[in-house]
């Protein structure tokens, strides 16, 4: 399978129904794994990356789970491409930048990718709709049981896996949870609640990382702490605080509307407004009224709209996105014209909101 | 104001972050915090950077490590001043030839200094092996100090037939 084949069959997360999807967009699951008695990718020579390389691609091979995957060296992948699976969650912003000796193993649904030679030999994740940490992580256990029939993974009895930063040792497990949350904004409590996660020993993101700003309302809650509790565990306290949350939003959600309906409705309304007239819209601004057309549809403002409409925008109006529809270099500004216009285009059946919630409809 | 890593593109990037109480900002230009993998959700430090540039004064204060003798790893060759650089490690040994000042910077990090959780079947099949021969070794001692002689003889064989299990389990293996 070649890139744009595997691009156009398996588009992303979204328009896929999970548990809580109105406000937990996806659910991750990331294992890292090293080979015993080998040098970490960082500072391994490049022959040695390769031989590491070629070793674990012929190992998945025989991994029933991944046939049929796209698999690719980094170096045969487009910059653009590579830009495309950062924006897609497949691989993260360093694993862009290598290029021979490193890889990318995606199962055919895109939901399972397994990163050859990042910072660690292996990354492999697994990727769900709504809440489903403990699934997600079910599955890339699995595939982990699978690979370590094949290859020896280089562990320590006290210290666990071992890994190239000492942050990841131990159960090497990364579990996050994408979580759409402007009810918490609009109700300005988002800084209290996000404090009050960090003395949980968990980490709040923006969608593209740490020191960002939230972007479209998203946070990406996820383990700080790998080493002296297990998996299980890990992934219990992310689903506890992930309920909460979700507690914590349907209620600031409610307040706000019951408090001030009017600046909820004019905050859709303008959103709406702008989306679906503008001819020049950044990235920021674009992925900001996304999200509050996203809660408009949450509460029934635009009845017969799903929320896959405005998911599946939030990706393909991103940079690489679009530049990967265009052939020639975009400016930035060009982008900017593009994204425009495909927002409205995809608007145009969009019926411009209710003025205000009919019945008790939550 | 310039970037401070490449020194040649005005920053337009200036990140704030709070490392054990203290506040440490950096200014770089778009395309050098890309390359840095500063928006990168899975895991970007500004420790590490600022590490790796050897630009903050506040970390090259707190350093009290000038005591902690230069190791070099003999698996990997990578070396404590390596390690600080980058803060990554350079092989699975390295855990061992730094073992003494990584444990600070460990429990630092973690909940504890030991692995709770999954275990390498190889691994955790070569670790019950050794564990259970000592308990039979145990009991094998007692019975004969005992003079239980028939019982050490059962002992004795079951132990044995443990032992064997490895060759058992490569066989498997191979098919």
């Amino acid at each position: 399978m070649n890139f744009d084949e595997f691009l156009a069959k398996s588009p992303t997360v979204t328009g896929k129904k999970g548990p809580h999807d109105q406000i937990v967009m996806s659910s991750r699951a990331r294992l890292a794994r090293n080979l015993v008695n080998s040098p970490f990718p960082g500072w391994a020579k490049k022959n040695e990356r390769l031989k590491i390389f070629e070793k674990i691609r012929e190992t998945i091979d025989k991994i029933p789970v991944m046939s049929n995957s796209f698999s690719e060296s980094m170096d045969a992948i487009t910059a653009v491409d590579k830009q495309v699976l950062v924006e897609r969650h497949l691989i993260s912003r360093e694993h862009a930048a290598n290029g021979i000796g490193s890889g990318l193993v995606v199962s055919p649904d895109a939901l399972v990718s397994i990163m050859i030679n990042e910072e660690d030999h292996m990354r492999m994740q697994a990727l769900r709709p709504g809440l489903q940490v403990q699934e997600a992580f079910n599955e890339i256990n699995n595939i982990d049981d699978l690979l370590e029939e094949h290859i020896e993974y280089a562990f320590n009895d006290t210290l666990g896996y071992l890994t190239a930063c000492p942050t990841n040792i131990g159960s090497a497990i990364r579990v996050s949870a994408m979580l759409h949350l402007p009810g918490l904004v609009l109700a300005e409590q988002i800084n209290q609640i996000i404090q009050a996660i960090n003395k949980l020993g968990l980490a709040v993101r923006g969608l593209y990382g740490e020191g960002t700003e939230a972007l479209g309302n998203i946070f990406q809650v996820s383990n700080q702490m790998t080493l002296g509790e297990n998996e299980l565990e890990i992934v219990e306290r992310l689903n506890k605080v992930a309920a909460q949350l979700i507690e914590q939003e349907e209620n600031a959600r409610a307040i706000v509307l019951e408090k001030s309906p009017k600046l909820v409705y004019n905050n859709i309304g303008r959103a709406y407004g702008i989306l679906a007239n503008a001819h020049i819209i950044s990235s920021k601004e674009a992925l900001n009224l996304l999200s509050l057309v996203r809660l408009g549809i949450d509460i029934g403002l635009f009845p017969g709209i799903g929320r896959e409409l405005v998911d599946d925008l939030f990706i393909r109006t991103q940079p690489a996105h679009l530049q990967k529809n265009h052939a020639g270099k975009l400016s930035a500004e060009q982008r900017d014209t593009l994204r425009a216009d495909m927002i409205r285009e995809r608007l145009l059946k969009v019926n411009r909101p209710l003025p205000e919630i009919s019945g008790n409809k939550k | 104001m310039l970037c401070e890593n490449c020194k040649k593109k005005e920053a337009t990037v200036h990140l704030t972050q709070i490392i054990e109480g203290k506040m440490h900002t950096i200014d770089l230009c778009e395309e050098c915090s890309k390359s840095k993998g500063i928006d990168d959700p899975m895991g970007y430090s500004l420790a590490g950077l600022l590490a790796g540039m050897g630009a903050s004064k506040e970390t090259k204060e707190n350093q009290p490590d000038e005591k902690i003798p230069a190791i070099e790893c003999p698996e990997c060759g990578l070396t404590t001043t390596d390690f600080k650089k980058t803060g990554r490690l350079g092989c699975p040994k390295c855990y061992t030839t730094f073992a003494e000042p990584l444990r600070a910077l460990l429990k630092s990090m973690h909940k504890s200094l030991e692995h709770k959780g999954k275990i390498p079947k190889h691994f955790n099949a070569s670790r019950s092996v050794s564990e259970k021969v000592q308990q039979l070794q145990v009991l094998l001692d007692k019975a004969v100090q005992a003079e239980e002689y028939e019982e050490a003889a059962r002992l004795r064989d079951q132990i044995r037939e443990i032992k064997k299990e490895p060759a058992r389990k490569s066989k498997r293996k191979a098919k």
